[in-house]
C-alpha cells in the first residue's frame, strides 16, 4: 500500500540542460562577463579615486536639485556616517552594482514593456514569464550564474537583472495602457502614425508610472546585490555575509544600516524624478 | 456644393460582421441581432453636408451618432456604404491616404476635450501641425493665431490643467482650427460645459462659422443646442435616420411620434427668434411728420410709442406718446427733436429670451432691423406673450405669423 511513483527527473533535466549550455555558450557569456567586469571595476575605481567628501557633496547637491533640501541634508549626514564607519569602499561597490544592474534592467525592460503594451499577444507571453522571474527565490538564480559568468560581481549583476527587471516591464506596459482612450483617439484623429503616437503621447504620459517601475527596480537591485554577496559580489552585502559567518552582530548591523541609508537616498531621489513632470503641470 | 456625401452607411460591431449585415438585410431587429452577439452601430444612413454648412447630428445616447461621426474620419471603419468627401470615397482609402485625410482635411473636437496634459496650451494647439511635420517656428506662429481666434491669447504657455472647462474646450477648438482643415467634426463638444458657458461657446462657434466658412458636423443629444446652432439637423434613433431638416421643419412637421415627443420639451423662448414673433409695423412715422399726425396714427393702433423711419424704411428712432403729447401742448410743428435715436433695436435672429430681458428695461415697441438698419418688423409685448402661449400649445412657429396677418387686415 505504500507504493511510490517514480520521481520526475526535473532536477536532472535542468542540470543536463545547463551543463550543455555551459559547454556550448559559456565562451560568449564569459566574454560578456569580461566586458561587464571591466565596466564595474572601472566605475568602482573611478568613484573611489574621488575623495569621499567630494563625492558626498556631489550626491547631496544632486539630491537637493532632484528632491529638495530635506533629502539633501539626509544624504549628506547619512553618507558622512558611512564614511566614518569605514564602509565607504563597500558602499561604492554596492552602489556601482546597483547602478549597472539597473541600467541593464531598464535597457531591457523599457522596450519589452512598450512591446507588451502595444501588442496583446506579446503581453500574454511576457506576463507569465515575469511572474516566474519574480516568484522564483532569488538565491536560485545565483547557482547557474556562476558557470556562465564566474564567481563575483558579474554573476551577481546578472542574477540581479533577472530579479529586478520585471517591475520596469510591468509598469512601463501599465503606464502606456493607462493613457486615456480619448487622448489616443485625439492622436489618431489628427493623423498620427504609430510611432508619433508612441513618442508624442503614450510615452510622455507614461513617464511617472515608468519612473515608479524604475524606482522599484532599483530597490529590488539593492536587495539582490546584498544576497549576491554569497557568490562573492563584495560590497556591503559582503560585510553582512562576513558578519554572519563570524557571528559579529554589531558589524552586521553597521553594514545593514549602511544599506538602509543607501536605499533611502536612492528611493527618495528617484521617486521625486518620477513625480516632477506632473508637479510642474500642477504649478 | 456638397462637401460630404454619406450613402447607405452601415456599421456593425461583433465577431462576424457579414452575418450581422445579412441579418440586417433580412430585416431582423436590432435587439435580435444583439442576441446573436453583434451590435448595430448605424444602419443605412444617408445624408449630405453642403460646403460651409453646420449640420447637427442629434440623438440620445446609443442612437449611433458618435459611431457615425467616427466613420467620417475612419476612426471607425464602416462595414458597408460609402462616404464621399470632395467626391472621393474615403472608405476605399489606404492607410497613407487616411493619415493625409486626417492631417489636412478633417479635424475633430472632443466631448471631454482630450487635451494632452503634458503639453503646453500652444503645443496642444500645434499638435496637428507637429504630426504633419511643420517646422517649430511656423507651428508656434499658427498655433498662436488659432488660440487668438478662440480668445485665448496670453494663455499659450499654461498647461491645460490650469484652465477652466470652457477654456480647455477653446484649446480643443484651436487645435482643430490650427491645421486649417475644411471640415470640423465636433463630438458633443459643449456637453461637458455648464449651461452659461455652453451658450457662449455656441454663439462663438456661430460667429467663427460665419467668418471661416468651415463645414461642420456637430453631434449633440441636446435638442435646444441642435435647434440653436444647426443649419440642418439629422435626427437619429437606434442607428437610423428619423428625420433630416432645418430646425423649423423639425419643429413644425415632426416626421413621427418619436420626433414629436422630442420637440415637446423644447424651451421655446430659446428657439423662437425675433423673426418668428415679429409682426409687420402697420403704422410708422416719418421724420417730417407733425406731432398731431403721429398722434392720430397712434390712436388708431392704441400704442404708447411709434417707430420713425425714412421713406426707404431705414429706421430713424422711436417717439413716445408722452413726448408727443407735450409737443402738441407746446405747439411744435415737427417731431424731429422728439426722436430717440439710440432706442434699442434687435436683429432677426435675436432669441426670445434676450428680447424678454430687453423688454424689462424698455417698455416700448422693439424694432427688428437688418444690418443696414432697414425696418423688418416690430416686436411688442402682446406678440411675445402670444408666441409663448401658442408654443406651449405645441404649434410654435406658425402661430405668430398667422395672428399677424389677422391683426394687419383688421
Amino acid at each position: 500500500m505504500n507504493f511510490t511513483i517514480p520521481k520526475l527527473p526535473l532536477a536532472h533535466g535542468i542540470d543536463v540542460a545547463l551543463d550543455w549550455l555551459t559547454l556550448h555558450i559559456a565562451f560568449i557569456t564569459k566574454a560578456f562577463s569580461h566586458i561587464i567586469s571591466i565596466l564595474i571595476d572601472g566605475l568602482v575605481h573611478g568613484l573611489l579615486w574621488l575623495p569621499p567628501w567630494l563625492l558626498i557633496i556631489i550626491v547631496a547637491l544632486l539630491a537637493w536639485r532632484a528632491a529638495g533640501w530635506r533629502v539633501a541634508v539626509f544624504s549628506l549626514l547619512g553618507l558622512l556616517l558611512l564614511w566614518d564607519l569605514r564602509l565607504w569602499s563597500a558602499t561604492v561597490e554596492t552602489f556601482t552594482l546597483v547602478l549597472i544592474s539597473t541600467a541593464i534592467a531598464v535597457a531591457i525592460g523599457l522596450p519589452l514593456g512598450i512591446f507588451a503594451a502595444l501588442s496583446t499577444r506579446a503581453s500574454k507571453v511576457v506576463m507569465p514569464i515575469l511572474d516566474f522571474m519574480q516568484t522564483m527565490p532569488a538565491f536560485v538564480y545565483l547557482i547557474p550564474a556562476i558557470p556562465f559568468f564566474g564567481l563575483g560581481a558579474v554573476s551577481a549583476s546578472v542574477a540581479t537583472v533577472i530579479f529586478a527587471t520585471p517591475p520596469t516591464i510591468r509598469l512601463t506596459a501599465l503606464g502606456i495602457r493607462q493613457v486615456p482612450g480619448d487622448l489616443i483617439e485625439a492622436a489618431d484623429a489628427f493623423g498620427s502614425t504609430r510611432r508619433q503616437k508612441l513618442f508624442k503621447v503614450q510615452l510622455p504620459m507614461a513617464v511617472p508610472t515608468i519612473m515608479a517601475g524604475i524606482n522599484q527596480t532599483i530597490m529590488l537591485s539593492l536587495s539582490m546585490v546584498v544576497i549576491a554577496a554569497m557568490i562573492g559580489a563584495g560590497g556591503l552585502g559582503g560585510v553582512v555575509w562576513q558578519a554572519i559567518q563570524r557571528l559579529e552582530p554589531g558589524k552586521g548591523f553597521e553594514a545593514g544600516i549602511a544599506i538602509v541609508i543607501l536605499a533611502m537616498i536612492l528611493d527618495r531621489v528617484t521617486q521625486r524624478i518620477g513625480r516632477n513632470p506632473s508637479a510642474k503641470a500642477a504649478k | 456644393m456638397q462637401k460630404i456625401k454619406v450613402e447607405h452607411l452601415t456599421k456593425v460591431f461583433g465577431p462576424h460582421p457579414e452575418q450581422a449585415l445579412r441579418m440586417l438585410d433580412q430585416g431582423v431587429g436590432n435587439a435580435d441581432i444583439r442576441k446573436a452577439g453583434h451590435a448595430v452601430g448605424i444602419a443605412d444612413v444617408s445624408f449630405d453636408v453642403e460646403e460651409g454648412e453646420l449640420l447637427v447630428i442629434m440623438g440620445l445616447s446609443g442612437s449611433g451618432k458618435s459611431t457615425l461621426l467616427r466613420c467620417l474620419n475612419c476612426l471607425n471603419p464602416s462595414s458597408r456604404g460609402s462616404i464621399f468627401i470632395d467626391g472621393e470615397d474615403i472608405t476605399r482609402f489606404d492607410h497613407e491616404q487616411l493619415l493625409d485625410l486626417r492631417r489636412r482635411k478633417i479635424s475633430m473636437v472632443f466631448q471631454h476635450f482630450a487635451l494632452f496634459p503634458h503639453r503646453s496650451v500652444a503645443d496642444n494647439a500645434a499638435y496637428g501641425l507637429e504630426v504633419q511635420g511643420v517646422d517649430a517656428a511656423e507651428r508656434r506662429q499658427r498655433a498662436l493665431e488659432a488660440l487668438e481666434l478662440v480668445g485665448l491669447k496670453g494663455w499659450e504657455d499654461s498647461r491645460p490643467g490650469q484652465l477652466s472647462g470652457g477654456m480647455q474646450q477653446r484649446v480643443g477648438l484651436a487645435r482643430a482650427l490650427a491645421v486649417k482643415s475644411d471640415i470640423l467634426l465636433m463630438d458633443e463638444a459643449f456637453s461637458a460645459l455648464d449651461p452659461l458657458i455652453r451658450r457662449d461657446m455656441q454663439q462663438e462657434l456661430a460667429s467663427l462659422q460665419r467668418r471661416m466658412k468651415k463645414t461642420i458636423v456637430f453631434i449633440t443629444h441636446d435638442l435646444d443646442e441642435a435647434l440653436q446652432i444647426g443649419d440642418r439637423i439629422v435626427l437619429m434613433k437606434d442607428g437610423r435616420v428619423v428625420q433630416i431638416g432645418t430646425p423649423e421643419d423639425i419643429l413644425n412637421n415632426p416626421a413621427n411620434a418619436y420626433v414629436e415627443r422630442f420637440v415637446e420639451n423644447v424651451d421655446m423662448s430659446r428657439v423662437l427668434t425675433a423673426r418668428t414673433v415679429m409682426g409687420r409695423a402697420r403704422e410708422v412715422a416719418f421724420p417730417q411728420d407733425g406731432p398731431r399726425t403721429v398722434l392720430h396714427k397712434m390712436t388708431e393702433g392704441s400704442d404708447t410709442s411709434m417707430l420713425v423711419v425714412e421713406r426707404d424704411h431705414t429706421l430713424v428712432g422711436t417717439v413716445t406718446l408722452d413726448e408727443l403729447g407735450k409737443a402738441v401742448q407746446d405747439g411744435r410743428k415737427s417731431i424731429a427733436e422728439l426722436i430717440q435715436h439710440d432706442a434699442p433695436t434687435i436683429a432677426p435672429d435675436t432669441p426670445l429670451t434676450d428680447i424678454i430681458n430687453l423688454m424689462a428695461t424698455w417698455p416700448y415697441r422693439l424694432p427688428v432691423v437688418d444690418e443696414q438698419r432697414k425696418l423688418l418688423g416690430v416686436v411688442t409685448r402682446p406678440r411675445v406673450i402670444n408666441a409663448l402661449a401658442q408654443s406651449s400649445a405645441n404649434h410654435p412657429a406658425d402661430a405668430a405669423p398667422e395672428s399677424d396677418e389677422r391683426s394687419a387686415n383688421a
